[in-house]
């Protein structure tokens, strides 16, 4: 048995394996597969100030080795996050990675703000929804919003601070390093690629909201390559995502650059994924007799 | 909401119409707490997203059916397998239908690969059911012995004539509600099937109507599968694979 635990701004996480944000909810329903004590972590459905609503359905499109989805940050609100999920999820001996959003600056930080006096174990600020004030484009697609939006939650909070960066950028390791600038402990990569599928039949776009975020097998080399860019450029930890479906899809990514990874579509497929691939990387791990994951972190050896 | 994921043995393949498979699945658990309405999530080889698809009959503590049609890749590869083989299943999923041994009185309404659903609730209400089942066409009918079997009266509609009644089931049903108030209707088919079911039911007759939608974790942590909902006067977002699919019809914004 190789030791799978790791560590991420001084959080011990037992093992590297964390469900994704939006695809997990406040992990009730996984319950009732397995224990979340046996989930490295678990990163919650995005968060916002107040309740949100989200997007028209339909929200879901299938895709080649992947799926679009439109859900639009659809939540409660933090509030009810922090009086009905947070005291739930942080009986389960796990790490809790609250994931939040927002249209300003001011509401991110507000919603971070929140949260810190909370017992929440970290924050996972999602930097590729619109920004209101800035016209509707993603604070993570532009450097200055990226690290203006990362400055003020970092203001208002001590917690450790992970930002989570879109990946429909140009240069991912500018943004990378604007962010850590600006204050981030870690980051975390990569969100869903904009797509669209229409049906030919109705001439309708498939989803309501007409494009969505793409995300599943087909994103993972995508994935890989911006985790690997990433994780050269800065001097914070990487948590790598984005198409990851078995162990070896996680070790790969860790040999990219990744301290730990997050997975998400593959949890529809097969709900008890994140609990399979944490135990496929010991396999691996232990058919190479390499005694710690951590050994594998940014090992890859570039031609 | 109780469920399972597992692989289970198909004991029985069979085809009742052109391109639509029943399937008979041996699962203990799943189907001793499975209720009409509920719903399956199938693994389809290949593809990220399961399918749902609803239960059609329920033997408790042996097996579970379902029927379905052919409608695109993923149905199809789940139609490749055969008897004998492992079909891999998120089950029992959602809320069915409210089921109440005091009623005298209900009326089924299925619109085509609608009428699965409807076929596990006439087993319960057997001769206490009046089943209005419609379809394109004849050849399009399916189900038509087995729910003769359970004892409920049964009405056929094919749009081309060509079977039972020409037209839709709204003409039919019009008819049974202006001869007496049922206990409750119950429909699953096409929403504009659904719509006018539920206008003729207005605010006097109980009415749960089966809603679709698109799926991905089917168990409600994803938010995928939104609909609009009306509770007491106030418009939120319910959720078809955890707060349905079976809804109240007064319920439903559409
Ligand atoms: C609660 C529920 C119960 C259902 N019960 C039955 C049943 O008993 N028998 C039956 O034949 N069909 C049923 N359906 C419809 C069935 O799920 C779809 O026909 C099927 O998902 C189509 O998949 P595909 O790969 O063949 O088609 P594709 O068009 O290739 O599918 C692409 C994507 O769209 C989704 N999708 C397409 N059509 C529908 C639809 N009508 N509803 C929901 N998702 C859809 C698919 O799941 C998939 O994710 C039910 C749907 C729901 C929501
Ligand atoms: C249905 C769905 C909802 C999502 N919601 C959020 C969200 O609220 N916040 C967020 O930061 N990312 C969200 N994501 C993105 C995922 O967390 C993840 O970054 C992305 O899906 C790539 O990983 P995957 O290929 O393993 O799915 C969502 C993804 C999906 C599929
Ligand atoms: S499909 Fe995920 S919430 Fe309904």
């Amino acid at each position: 048995m190789a030791d799978l635990s790791v560590n991420i701004c001084g959080i011990d996480l037992k093992n590297p394996v964390i469900p994704a944000s939006g695809v997990f909810g406040y992990g009730r329903e996984y319950e009732e597969f397995y224990p979340l004590s046996e989930l490295g972590g678990i990163a919650t459905k995005g968060t916002t100030l107040n309740k949100r609503t989200g997007n028209l359905s339909p929200r879901i499109a299938e895709t080649p080795g992947g799926m679009l989805n439109s859900v639009g940050l659809q939540n409660p609100g933090i509030d009810h996050f922090i009086e009905t999920e947070l005291p739930y999820l942080l009986k389960k001996d796990t790490v809790i990675i609250a994931n939040i959003a927002g249209s300003t600056p001011e509401e991110c930080a507000a919603v971070a703000e929140k949260l810190d006096s909370t017992d929440v174990h970290m924050i996972e600020l999602n930097i590729s929804c619109p920004n209101v004030k800035q016209g509707g484009a993603a604070f993570g697609t532009d450097c200055t919003t990226a690290s203006e939006v990362t400055r003020h939650v970092r203001r208002s909070t001590k917690k450790p601070l992970i930002v989570k960066l879109s990946p429909n950028v140009t240069s991912i390791t500018e943004i990378a390093k604007a962010v850590e600038a600006a204050g981030a402990d870690a980051l975390s990569l990569i969100n869903t690629l904009l797509g669209m599928r229409i049906d030919i039949d109705t001439m309708r776009p498939v989803l309501r909201n007409n494009v969505g975020g793409l995300s599943g097998p087909a994103v993972f080399p995508v994935a890989v390559r911006m985790v690997w860019q990433t994780a050269n450029a800065v001097n914070i930890p990487v948590i790598g995502m984005g198409g990851i479906t078995t162990g070896r899809d996680a070790v790969e990514m860790m040999m990219a650059g990744a301290a730990a990874v997050q997975v998400g579509a593959a949890v529809f497929e097969d709900p008890y994924a994140p609990v399979r691939i944490a135990a496929e990387m010991n396999e691996f791990l232990d058919s190479r007799n390499i005694s710690s994951v951590r050994d594998i972190i940014g090992a890859v050896k570039p031609w | 909401m109780k469920y399972t994921q597992g692989k289970f043995i198909i004991t029985k393949k069979s085809a009742v119409g052109q391109n639509i498979y029943s399937y008979t699945i041996s699962c203990p658990e799943v189907s001793s707490i499975a209720v009409p309405g509920q719903f399956v999530h199938i693994r389809a080889e290949g593809h990220t997203l399961r399918r749902p698809i609803s239960i059609c009959g329920i033997d408790p503590g042996r097996t579970i059916r379902i029927v379905f049609e052919i409608r695109g890749e993923g149905t199809a590869a789940i139609a490749r397998l055969n008897e004998g083989d492992l079909i891999d299943m998120i089950a029992p999923l959602g809320k069915g239908f409210t089921v109440n041994d005091d009623f005298k009185k209900v009326i089924l309404v299925g619109g085509g690969i609608g009428t699965p659903p409807m076929l596990s609730l006439a087993e319960v209400y057997g001769s206490r059911a009046a089943v209005i089942c419609g379809f394109r066409s004849c050849n399009a009918a399916i189900l038509q012995e087995d729910l003769k079997k359970t004892g409920a009266q049964l009405i056929l509609c094919t749009d081309d004539g060509s079977a039972g009644v020409h037209g839709f089931v709204t003409d039919p049903l019009a008819e049974l509600l202006e001869k007496e108030t049922p206990d409750a209707v119950y429909a699953c088919g096409p929403m504009p099937m659904l719509r006018s079911v539920a206008e003729l039911c207005g605010k006097n007759v109980f009415c749960e109507i089966s809603l679709e939608e698109r799926m991905a974790c089917g168990i409600g942590a994803c938010l995928g599968c939104a609909c609009r909902i009306d509770r007491n006067g106030e418009e939120h977002f319910a959720h078809v694979c955890k707060d349905g699919p079976v809804f109240n019809a007064r319920e439903v914004i559409r």
